[in-house]
């Protein structure tokens, strides 16, 4: 499987309300750990590394 | 008790009265790799000389943690017996954070092999024992005391200094041993090019009674030294090694003073009934040379190659060297094609990105650098009390296993993945012995479940089926054949074959 770039998110609107809710009251150092965790765990939760390689390009790129 | 280091007895070298004839092998260096490869060649029956500037073992332990690996490498050299006896077996690595443990692992879940999968023991014993062999052994020509000051790589000649003056000598192969400071590198002005860690660390043996279970802990941020890590490791004697990150502005000569490290230490055992055996401040390298092939040298052990020490790569991949070495050179000795050699460049070149690679890799979490190193590390842990996979991602240090080089060998793909070309053939129980005992002696043809073919030059063994031999070798084939180099490395298999394709493998497995 590639990297999916289209939407696949139903509702996106909510999940980037509770994104920011989930980093709501803390520093810019919690948040930075907060976003680590993220990473770990949702890099984790795909587990292929073709995906994970091309997400880290992308946003290589996209930076 | 402190470990007696009486010295080797010096003998005036026959250079010193008149030429001596042009040797075959000449070894640089009698530490652990340089003495094994000694007892190697000897074994395949090449004589050699093997000079060190030294007359005593290892002062101070450094490597302690000696692999099945390498067990059974000493085994062939009639010392694996020895040296796991005497040392402390073990198998399982617990890591903490602060006071919980959070990744733990063991190295070896199933019986069925003659040796365990690690031993704790004091580099200055496996010295001793290589010594003593080499000193008995009529191929081996052993001068302590006996330094090599200049060479001449491309014919081979050694400029030599004795106690009782200097003198000359000519090889036709030289072996540079010679530790990872290697004077023979630096005399031929080699790079040795990699990764300097930023950091100290205080390593310690420490003499006490104490009933620590014999499993490798590792601490990062421990209670009893804040902020940093710590490893504490069983040895015989009741010798225990403690390492303690330091950070890298601890001056190293502060830090070694007893009366500083007696404080740190009673901090990690809770009390203050321990002997200071040895005490050393490091700062790790990862390193290689890009060859370890220059004209008639040739590069083994630490002196082709430096890890830090979490992973225990470092003796281990010396050993696994001399494994890929000693038959080659021996044969080449003999007449063979010295180019014959250049499969232990490619092999050992092979392992030695596998071992740098683990083991910057620990030491990188061990030692990360300010911003997104230290974040992810610092969050690694954090989750690692929660998560599972996170756990995974705790390194503090991957252990030596061998590599699996990359062979292009026939195979039959559907035989076991664990005994493919380029594996060291697995251990298993044979009647009252077993088959690493039978493995790496020279080239050897298994032959499971069905008669072996008579092929030149190859011993055969003929084996039946049991469970083990079916779950290592077999798969859900009836029978296999596989062909073993003199290393113990399976160089091709097939379910069926004639002498004829044997005999090509065999021969294509010596480029
Ligand atoms: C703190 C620490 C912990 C370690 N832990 C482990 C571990 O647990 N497991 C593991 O596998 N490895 C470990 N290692 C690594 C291990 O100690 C080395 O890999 C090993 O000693 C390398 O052996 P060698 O024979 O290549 O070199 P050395 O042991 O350095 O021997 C080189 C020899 O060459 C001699 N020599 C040098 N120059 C000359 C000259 N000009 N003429 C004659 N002789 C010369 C020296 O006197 C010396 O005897 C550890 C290392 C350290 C520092």
């Amino acid at each position: 499987m590639s990297l999916n770039t289209h939407p696949n998110i139903p509702d996106p609107d909510d999940f980037y309300a509770e994104l920011l809710a989930a980093h709501h009251g803390l520093s810019e150092a919690e948040s930075h750990a907060l976003n680590a965790r993220l990473v770990l765990i949702l890099a984790n939760h795909i587990g292929e590394r073709d995906v994970l390689r091309d997400a880290l390009a992308l946003v290589r790129e996209a930076g | 008790m402190p470990y007696d280091y009486t010295p080797f007895p010096y003998r005036r070298a026959p250079g010193l009265d008149g030429p001596e004839a042009r040797h075959p092998v000449f070894i640089v260096g009698a530490g652990p790799i340089g003495l094994a490869l000694a007892l190697d060649l000897a074994r395949h029956g090449t004589p050699s000389v093997l000079v060190d500037d030294n007359d005593v073992v290892s002062v101070g332990s450094r490597a302690i943690c000696w692999s099945k690996r390498s067990l059974e490498i000493l085994d062939r050299l009639g010392l694996g017996e020895r040296a796991a006896e005497k040392g402390v077996g073990w198998k399982v690595g617990r890591t903490f954070h602060g006071e919980e443990e959070v990744f733990s692992f063991d190295l070896q879940p199933e019986p069925g092999h003659k040796f365990p999968a690690f031993v704790n023991l004091q580099q200055y014993y496996v010295e001793q024992f290589l010594a003593e062999a080499a000193l008995d052994n009529p191929l081996i020509d052993l001068r302590f005391k006996n330094r090599v000051t200049a060479l001449d790589p491309v014919a081979g000649r050694l400029e030599i200094e004795t106690p009782d003056g200097a003198y000359t000598l000519e090889a036709d192969h030289i072996c540079a041993c010679d530790g990872a400071r290697s004077p023979i590198r630096q005399m031929m002005g080699l790079e040795f090019d990699g990764e300097v860690f930023e950091e100290r660390f205080l390593i310690a043996d420490i003499e006490m009674q104490a009933d620590f279970p014999s499993e490798r802990r590792f601490w990062f941020e421990p209670t009893f030294h804040a902020g940093q890590s710590a490893l504490l490791h069983r040895q015989p004697d009741d010798i225990y090694r403690i390492d303690l990150q330091l950070g890298w502005d601890a001056d190293p000569e502060h830090e070694k003073r007893h009366e500083v490290v007696r404080p740190r230490i009673e901090k990690v055992v809770g009390h203050a009934d321990f002997r200071i055996d040895w005490v050393s401040v490091y700062t790790f390298q990862c390193r290689r040379l890009t060859s370890f092939l220059h004209d008639r040298v040739i590069f083994v052990g630490d002196s082709a190659h430096v890890v830090s020490p979490f992973g225990a790569r470092g003796g281990n991949g010396g050993l696994q060297d001399v494994d890929a070495l000693g038959w080659r050179l021996a044969a080449v000795a003999q007449g063979a094609e010295v180019a014959m050699l250049r499969g232990y460049d490619r092999e050992r070149g092979f392992a030695a990105d596998e071992n740098i690679r683990n083991s910057a890799r620990a030491t990188r979490f061990m030692t990360p650098a300010d911003g997104a190193e230290r974040l992810f590390r610092d969050q690694v842990l954090k989750l690692a009390a929660q998560a599972p996979f996170a756990r995974g991602m705790v390194n503090s240090g991957r252990l030596s296993v061998p590599c699996t080089y990359p062979l292009d060998g026939p195979d039959a793909p559907d035989l076991p993945m664990g005994a493919r070309p380029g594996t060291v053939a697995p251990d298993a129980p044979l009647g009252n012995g077993w088959l690493s005992e039978r493995t790496g002696h020279g080239w050897l043809l298994l032959a499971i479940g069905q008669d072996a073919p008579t092929v030149e030059g190859v011993k055969a063994l003929t084996l039946g089926s049991d469970d083990v031999l079916r779950d290592r070798y077999l798969g859900d084939a009836d029978c296999a054949l596989y062909l073993l180099r003199p290393d113990g490395i399976v160089a091709a298999r097939w379910r069926d074959a004639g002498a004829q394709e044997i005999e090509a493998a065999r021969e294509a497995a010596c480029l």
